[in-house]
């Protein structure tokens, strides 16, 4: 029995070097949800200050539009098709890498759930704190940024963590458009030796490797965050 | 501190009962092969094929995505390997179930006892044939190369160094990993490694002669190089170790041979040589 497993352990990771197609593949994962990540920060941060600024004010009302409609399309579509439609459709006559093609996709795709997130956060911190703000002089951005913010991001931090695990994990549809990422890069293996054993099990563990760590170092964050509610 | 501690046990837990998940898959895994091996069949396997020969279903796997071997038509599986597939299981007495998966999953599929056999245009090489036992050979093929109209490629050797799009786990995909310097991208579908060659994503599609042969009819612009990638030969494969069916198959392909069926259920798909 051992002999076997040692057998297939080499047939799936050593022969032709076949560990590569997994640490490429790996490479290609970190890269894509990292920089995704970034974008749907940003992006989703733009959202949520523009539909509370909305919300509060009644002020930005186009761009509230704008953002509501950008929120209905991208959560109410599968990103995997929306990773396709970025490659085929809207980069059908030109062709900027995989990789970016992917951040794009993944990037605005996490941009709408990062928003929501960001709005809630907002809407939890009572509007006492809001009034508290104008009335000591401050202006709408000032009490936003100085006051709103800091409470509102150390609510969504687990939420927020929770999106980008989501994230990390949906990142596994990038072989539809012949990107090789980490789960690419298993089935790479699977496809030349025939056994499903070692690659699936392999790419599930570093999976979670990954969320463990990363949901390890958001406790941190937390804990951290906690200390300043003296 | 306390926190923490327990958050460890648990991780620690929860990879235990993982492992030891694996640990029990694998064996079982490898118990069932070691018994085939000393040349006796699994009681699951036994039971299969007594319901086989009983006039049961015959399930087949393929991958539906590579006309004229197989496609969806109608809301149905179509083409030569699904009707050389009916004509076997008609011979056979028994009743033909298709299912469509991806092609990198056929022979897992196969090997697991999820399906009886797989014909998807699958060319016999040595790897595969560790895995799987290959009927005879029932169709010529060859794995051609196909490029825009005026591509500087002329011949297998102008891809080195190239962008070369393939279908995962082709013979193409194969032999493409032999190319120098070449730049493999490997697609789920041939007809999205062809659709990013017509937008100048590839330099090339590494693809089965009679597929290409259809994408190029489909799509103004491209053509096929002249000089094939490799010559090749499709066959069907079964489980290994089923030599029941095996070589009711082979039984049954070779009658259609000799009566022209195979030949006529070709010509009905392949009309444009």
């Amino acid at each position: 029995m051992w002999e076997k497993l040692r057998d297939d352990f080499y047939q799936n990771f050593i022969v032709d070097d076949r560990w590569k197609y997994i640490t490429e593949g790996l490479q290609n994962t970190l890269k894509i949800t990292f920089f995704a990540v970034l974008i749907g920060i940003l992006l989703g941060f733009l959202v949520a200050i523009i539909r509370s600024t909305y919300e509060n004010t009644g002020r930005l009302k186009i761009l509230n539009a704008i953002c509501s409609v950008y929120l209905t399309v991208i959560r109410g579509t599968p990103v995997v098709v929306q990773l396709m439609i970025m490659y085929f459709i809207i980069f059908s006559f030109h062709d900027p890498g995989q990789i970016f093609t992917a951040i794009l996709a993944f990037g605005i795709n996490s941009g709408a759930y990062v928003a929501e997130i960001f709005r809630s956060g907002i809407s939890s911190i009572e509007r006492g704190q809001f009034e508290a703000g104008r009335s000591l002089g401050f202006n709408y951005a000032q009490t936003m940024w100085f006051i709103i913010m800091p409470q509102a991001f150390k609510n969504v931090v687990p939420t927020l963590a929770n999106e980008f695990i989501v994230l990390l994990k949906e990142t596994s549809v990038a072989g539809y458009i012949g990107l090789q990422d980490l789960t690419k890069g298993g089935d790479i293996i699977k496809s030349r030796t025939y056994s499903a054993f070692f690659p699936l099990i392999s790419v599930a563990l570093i999976y979670l490797v990954m969320v463990m760590v990363f949901s390890y170092l958001v406790t941190l964050l937390e804990r951290r965050l906690k200390k300043s509610e003296h | 501190m306390k926190k923490n501690v327990i958050a460890i046990a648990a991780a620690v837990c929860m990879a235990a009962v993982l492992t030891a998940c694996g640990g029990t898959g694998t064996k079982t895994e490898t118990t069932a092969n070691a018994t085939e091996k000393a040349g006796t069949e699994s009681t699951a396997a036994e039971t299969k094929t007594a319901e086989s020969a009983a006039g049961g279903k015959l399930v087949m796997v393929t991958n539906a995505e590579f006309p004229p071997y197989e496609y969806h038509d109608n809301n149905e599986i179509v083409g030569i390997d699904a009707e050389i597939a009916k004509a076997i299981a008609d011979n056979l007495g028994m009743e033909l179930e298709i299912q469509d998966m991806a092609f990198d999953s056929l022979i897992p599929a196969v090997q697991s006892g999820k399906a009886d056999f797989t014909a998807a245009g699958m060319t016999v090489n040595e790897d595969r044939k560790k895995n799987v036992d290959f009927t005879d050979t029932y169709a010529k093929a060859a794995q051609v190369i196909i490029v825009k109209e005026g591509s500087d490629i002329a011949d297998p050797d102008g891809l080195e160094g190239k962008k070369v799009g393939v279908q995962t786990g082709t013979t193409g995909d194969i032999y493409a990993d032999d190319i120098k310097d070449a730049n493999v991208q490997r697609y789920n579908k041939g007809m999205d490694a062809v659709m990013a060659l017509t937008q100048d994503k590839i330099d090339a599609v590494v693809i089965d002669r009679e597929p290409a042969t259809v994408f190029v009819k489909d799509n103004t612009g491209l053509k096929i190089l002249d000089e094939a990638f490799t010559e090749e030969e499709y066959a069907i494969a079964v489980k290994k170790g089923n030599t029941e069916l095996l070589e009711k198959m082979n039984g049954a392909i070779k009658e259609l041979k000799d009566s022209g069926e195979l030949q006529k259920i070709i010509d009905k798909y392949i009309t444009a040589k």
